[in-house]
């Protein structure tokens, strides 16, 4: 029986280094300190695998071995036009970095889950850049934390214990030291926890957010109400805004993915760029997967920008909207594409994903998924953070290195090999 | 394999050689007495330049400042895309390059060691990740410790020796290489907002010995503490310092009070604190109308003044990308250019913040920054002890080396930029009125030899037998070019080397990447008596999961990670 310590959780973005795994027999027996997404993870993770390479024949999968899955996958992209390589957000980053590799080795598209979630942060922090800091900085300095568009004891049940309301710093040891509020147009779990809860019409982020600065900035505002809630209210928060020491925003889906886009990150991150005239603040983005961050610092570093690249020129071109994997599909441009660890198929607009089983597509993925039970090729493999090691960024872009605390089932392998062996493929396949 | 650089002229100022015709042998990676011509490949250097692979000592190449100001500005790789080829990966990025594209540059210039000069401990992996991916250069990375609380309780509490296990430990831990103390208290009182403390520090006397708030130590404690620790520890480089009150008017003289504050430790005349890019830091006057440069005053002090080195931190009129470890004055850039802005405080540690900026040669601040950089170096005695640099990105990319290097070697050049700069900018300034023009000894001093020495890599630099066979050869003939009038064909001939050879190996040919290598990590182990550190660690076990929200196991980076890991041992005591 071995038993390991600070184990790097690979679910949510909280990316929680302090877990404690009991492995006995190549088996995990107990976990200590994850919450219990995680911890129903870790315990069932080996649970519903898919057992080996699957290729679809009339309609069926059926088994294959790994050469051939692989050979087949090289075949269907070097022979598409404008192929792409999507997902990785669930992966390691030396997979990432050889995803990217293998995009431009193909001349196609290089995307990840961004383009569903902060997307649009990216679009807007492109005009405003973005005031931020480490998770550390409002555990010990933040006496005012906001969630806008987020609900974090469902999404990151220990991000309020680990770095936020309800953690240990410095400078703020109680609860009582900090106040809590939480912007949404629904009550969640989170809600209770908060001090003040304001409830928003949807869609109506951007008018509360230019309200605040308007507030802030000038003067008074003539009308009763803005996105729904009575004026008094709206200027008790501004206040609370203005007086704070250190501030924080953290924000979710919420002010990503509703009316308003990249729009909304402008607005959220202009009234940080305002309230810095009062108070420390700054702005973090509720980051889901547990390394699209990472995802999105590798493309970076070897592109230039951090999703949608189009790698098919011969050199990095970004367009969010033209170059992005759902707009390629969308156009029914895209003609073959590799999806790894990821289900775009239950994810994506139905016509979407419709258009995605129209091409030959292939699926690297540990689990079944919608889009596996639909592809052409599937290639079973490891559970990276538990069967193979690797990078990983927090939301907050801090990197840690993932462990590998059990050996992946015989035959089965992570997907930094896989990548690498199918690059391999089809450059001896060139020549 | 054997290589034979035949009749080359030689530039090896460690080994005092001067432009004389010589060959250079080379068996596997390492320059030694002599080959056998008739087996060895055979490079004709006749009327060639030759000098050592050039050694950049500060220049912003990787982690997350780096990666955060590409995704900032798609619009800086927009209009400067580089392809694949057969060798390179592709990529682009103008102020900021894709770590690829960073690495064919830099080689494609003759350069073939770069060092990232400012990480966050705690984001130390982020650098070696695109460490991995810069191909071709030798590499190492110095760490922020100016505003970290460990450094500063130690310090407080006078406990010396344990503040220098601490930093071994914190080298050790993330394969770092020097010390970097950057606008030492401010970054911390910038995690508070806390401007009225900013504003002491910026641009009044005796800011030095304000105390930060809530924790009592100044920023002479800080450094004179590090400088100590530095010396305990027989570091190899110095501690490398980017003082208080950057960019503001007035500032010379706080640099000045920076280096004479460690005066007193200097012993024989190794220099024991580097000041860089000192341009920034080079202003006079007390606001941005009687702004003028502070060189004269500055380099007054570092001529006399054998325990101080620096570089530059040249400005180049362009469209650049500023990023430092100095949020604070980030966020004031910011509030004076009102351009997009990013910040990235750090826990317990550091800080970061980015802004881009266009240097314009219309604009009087512009102008009078760029001539500063240019009179730093002219009025330096000593090419030993002042570096060349843009502290690349924030004076301008270091794709712009060839261009500062022709103000350098031509008052012809130079003449030409005055003549365009507006003439108060002039009257600011001393540099219509200097003659100096550097010759190709001192460029292949103060661009190779002299940084490699105040590095410690003792293997570069210079060309003597036992040195790595790393290697420029520049298609021009120094006895024949006059750089004070052919500037342009030396601009030309420094861009695109006509070789380079990265540890005995061709990787660039007449100006382009013809084998793309994996060069090495350099990081510095320090040994420190198994006492004294065990004591250390396990009161840092004690307190570091109150500071950080990572564990201390997962703080340290497994070397095996590491690309070429290359440690250097230094000695406690
Ligand atoms: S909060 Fe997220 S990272 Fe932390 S243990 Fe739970 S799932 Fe894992």
């Amino acid at each position: 029986m071995a038993v390991i310590e600070d184990v790097v959780c690979p679910i949510c973005g909280c990316v929680c280094d302090d877990i404690i795994v009991t492995v006995e027999d190549n088996k995990i027996k107990k976990v200590k300190n994850s919450c219990s997404i995680s911890a129903t993870k870790f315990l069932n993770f080996h649970k519903h695998r898919l057992p080996s390479p699957l290729i679809k024949k009339d309609g069926d999968q059926i088994p294959i071995s790994l050469e051939e899955a692989v050979e087949k996958v090289a075949k269907i992209l070097v022979n598409a036009e404008y192929p792409a390589i999507y997902g990785l957000a669930l992966s390691s980053c030396e997979a990432q970095g050889l995803g990217v590799e293998l995009a431009e080795e193909i001349g196609g598209v290089i995307d990840n889950q961004t383009v569903t979630c902060h997307g649009p942060t990216a679009l807007g922090l492109h005009d405003v850049g973005m005031p931020t800091c480490t998770l550390g900085e409002v555990r010990h300095r933040a006496d005012l934390i906001v969630y806008w568009g987020c609900n974090p004891e469902e999404a990151h049940p220990r991000h309020l214990k680990r770095y936020s309301v309800l953690s240990k710093g410095r400078f703020r040891k109680e609860r009582e030291e900090r106040k809590m509020v939480i912007i949404d147009v629904r009550k969640t779990k989170s809600t209770k926890q908060a001090d003040l809860f304001l409830q928003i019409e949807p869609g109506q982020d951007f008018e509360l957010m230019s309200a605040l600065r308007v507030i802030l900035n000038f003067d008074e505002i003539e009308e009763e109400s803005v996105a729904g809630l009575p004026i008094e209210k709206v200027e008790e928060f501004a206040e609370l805004l203005r007086n704070c020491e250190f501030g924080i925003i953290f924000f979710g889906l919420g002010l990503t993915m509703s009316r308003g886009k990249e729009r909304n990150i402008d607005a959220a991150v202009s009234l940080v760029r305002d309230l810095n005239k009062w108070a420390k603040f700054s702005i973090i983005p509720m980051r889901g997967h547990y390394n699209v961050t990472g995802m999105n610092e590798v493309t970076a570093w070897q592109t230039g920008y951090a999703y949608a690249v189009d790698l098919s020129h011969g050199y990095p071109w970004y367009n969010p909207g033209e170059t992005s994997f759902v707009d390629i599909l969308r156009r029914g441009e895209c003609d073959a594409a590799l999806i790894i660890a990821s289900d775009p198929v239950a994810h994506f607009p139905k016509e979407i994903a419709r258009n995605l089983c129209k091409i030959p597509f292939a699926v690297i993925d540990p689990h079944p998924s919608i889009s596996s039970l639909l592809a052409d090729i599937v290639i079973p493999s490891a559970f990276t953070g538990i069967e193979a090691e690797g990078s990983a960024y927090r939301m907050d872009a801090v990197p840690l290195r993932l462990k590998k605390v059990l050996e992946p089932p015989p035959g089965i392998y992570s997907d930094e090999e896989i990548i690498s062996m199918i690059l391999e493929k089809i450059r001896s396949m060139r020549g | 394999m054997e290589l034979l650089i035949k009749n080359g002229v030689v530039y090896d100022p460690i080994n005092k050689i001067d432009g004389e015709v010589m060959d250079i042998a080379i068996k596997d990676n390492k320059i030694v007495d002599m080959v056998d011509e008739s087996k060895a490949y055979m490079i004709d250097a006749s009327n060639k330049l030759v000098m050592a692979g050039g050694v950049d000592v500060h220049t912003h190449i990787a982690g997350p400042k780096m990666n955060t100001g590409r995704i900032l500005r798609p619009e800086d790789h927009y209009g400067d895309v580089a392809p694949k080829t057969q060798i390179k990966r592709s990529g682009g990025g103008y102020s900021t390059p894709s770590s690829f594209v960073m690495g064919y540059r830099y080689a494609e210039m003759g350069y073939t060691t770069a060092i990232e000069p400012a990480n966050s401990p705690i984001k130390m992996l982020h650098c070696h990740h695109e460490f991995r991916d810069i191909p071709i250069l030798d590499k190492s990375c110095f760490v922020l410790f100016g505003n970290n609380w460990f450094v500063w309780e130690y310090l407080m509490e006078n406990k010396l020796d344990e503040c220098a296990a601490y930093v071994a430990w914190v080298l050790n831990a993330t394969k770092g290489y020097a010390i970097k103390i950057v606008d030492p208290g401010a970054v911390e009182a910038w995690k508070w907002g806390d401007v009225e403390f900013l504003d002491i520090l910026w641009g009044r006397p005796q800011t030095m010995d304000q105390q930060v708030p809530r924790f009592g130590i100044t920023s002479r404690d800080i450094i004179r503490g590090l400088c100590k620790v530095n010396k305990l520890l027989n570091l190899p480089h110095p501690i490398h310092v980017h003082p208080n009150g950057l960019g503001t008017p007035g500032n010379y003289q706080t640099t000045i009070e920076t280096m004479d504050c460690v005066k007193d430790l200097a012993d024989g005349d190794k220099p024991i604190i580097h000041m860089t890019h000192v341009q920034f830091n080079g202003y006079g006057g007390s606001d941005w109308v009687n702004f003028r440069s502070g060189a004269y005053e500055i380099m007054k002090y570092v001529n006399a003044n054998k325990h101080v080195s620096m570089d530059l931190g040249q400005v180049i009129f362009t469209n650049t990308t500023t990023m430092t470890g100095d949020g604070p004055f980030e966020y004031r850039l910011y509030r004076l250019t009102k351009n997009k802005w990013t910040n990235a405080d750090v826990e317990v540690e550091s800080g970061a913040g980015i802004v881009p900026m266009h240097y314009k040669r219309n604009n009087f601040v512009h102008a009078v920054m760029w001539a500063i950089g240019l009179e730093l170096a002219l009025f330096a005695k000593d090419p030993w002890r002042v570096f060349i640099t843009t502290d690349h990105p924030n004076g301008g990319p270091f794709t712009n080396y060839p261009k500062l290097l022709s103000w350098l070697m031509s008052k012809e050049a130079r003449q030409r930029i005055i003549n365009k700069i507006p003439k108060r900018a002039k009257s600011k300034t001393n540099l219509e009125s200097m003659d100096r023009e550097y010759s190709f000894y001192e460029i292949a001093t103060t661009t190779r030899a002299a940084t490699a020495k105040i590095l410690g890599l003792k293997d570069k630099g210079h060309l003597g037998v036992g040195a790595d066979a790393d290697i420029s050869i520049y298609d021009m003939d120094p006895k024949e070019i006059n750089p004070s009038k052919d500037y342009k064909q030396l601009r030309k001939a420094f861009s695109k080397a006509m070789f380079t050879i990265k540890e005995g190996e061709i990787v660039v040919k007449d100006g382009e990447t013809v084998k793309s290598i994996d060069g090495r990590v350099y990081w510095v182990k320090p040994n420190v008596p198994s006492d004294l550190m065990n004591a250390m660690e396990s009161e840092l076990a004690g307190k570091f999961d109150d500071y950080y929200t990572v564990s201390m196991q997962n703080f340290k980076i497994p070397e095996r990670y590491i690309m070429r890991s290359t440690p250097i041992a230094a000695h406690y005591g």
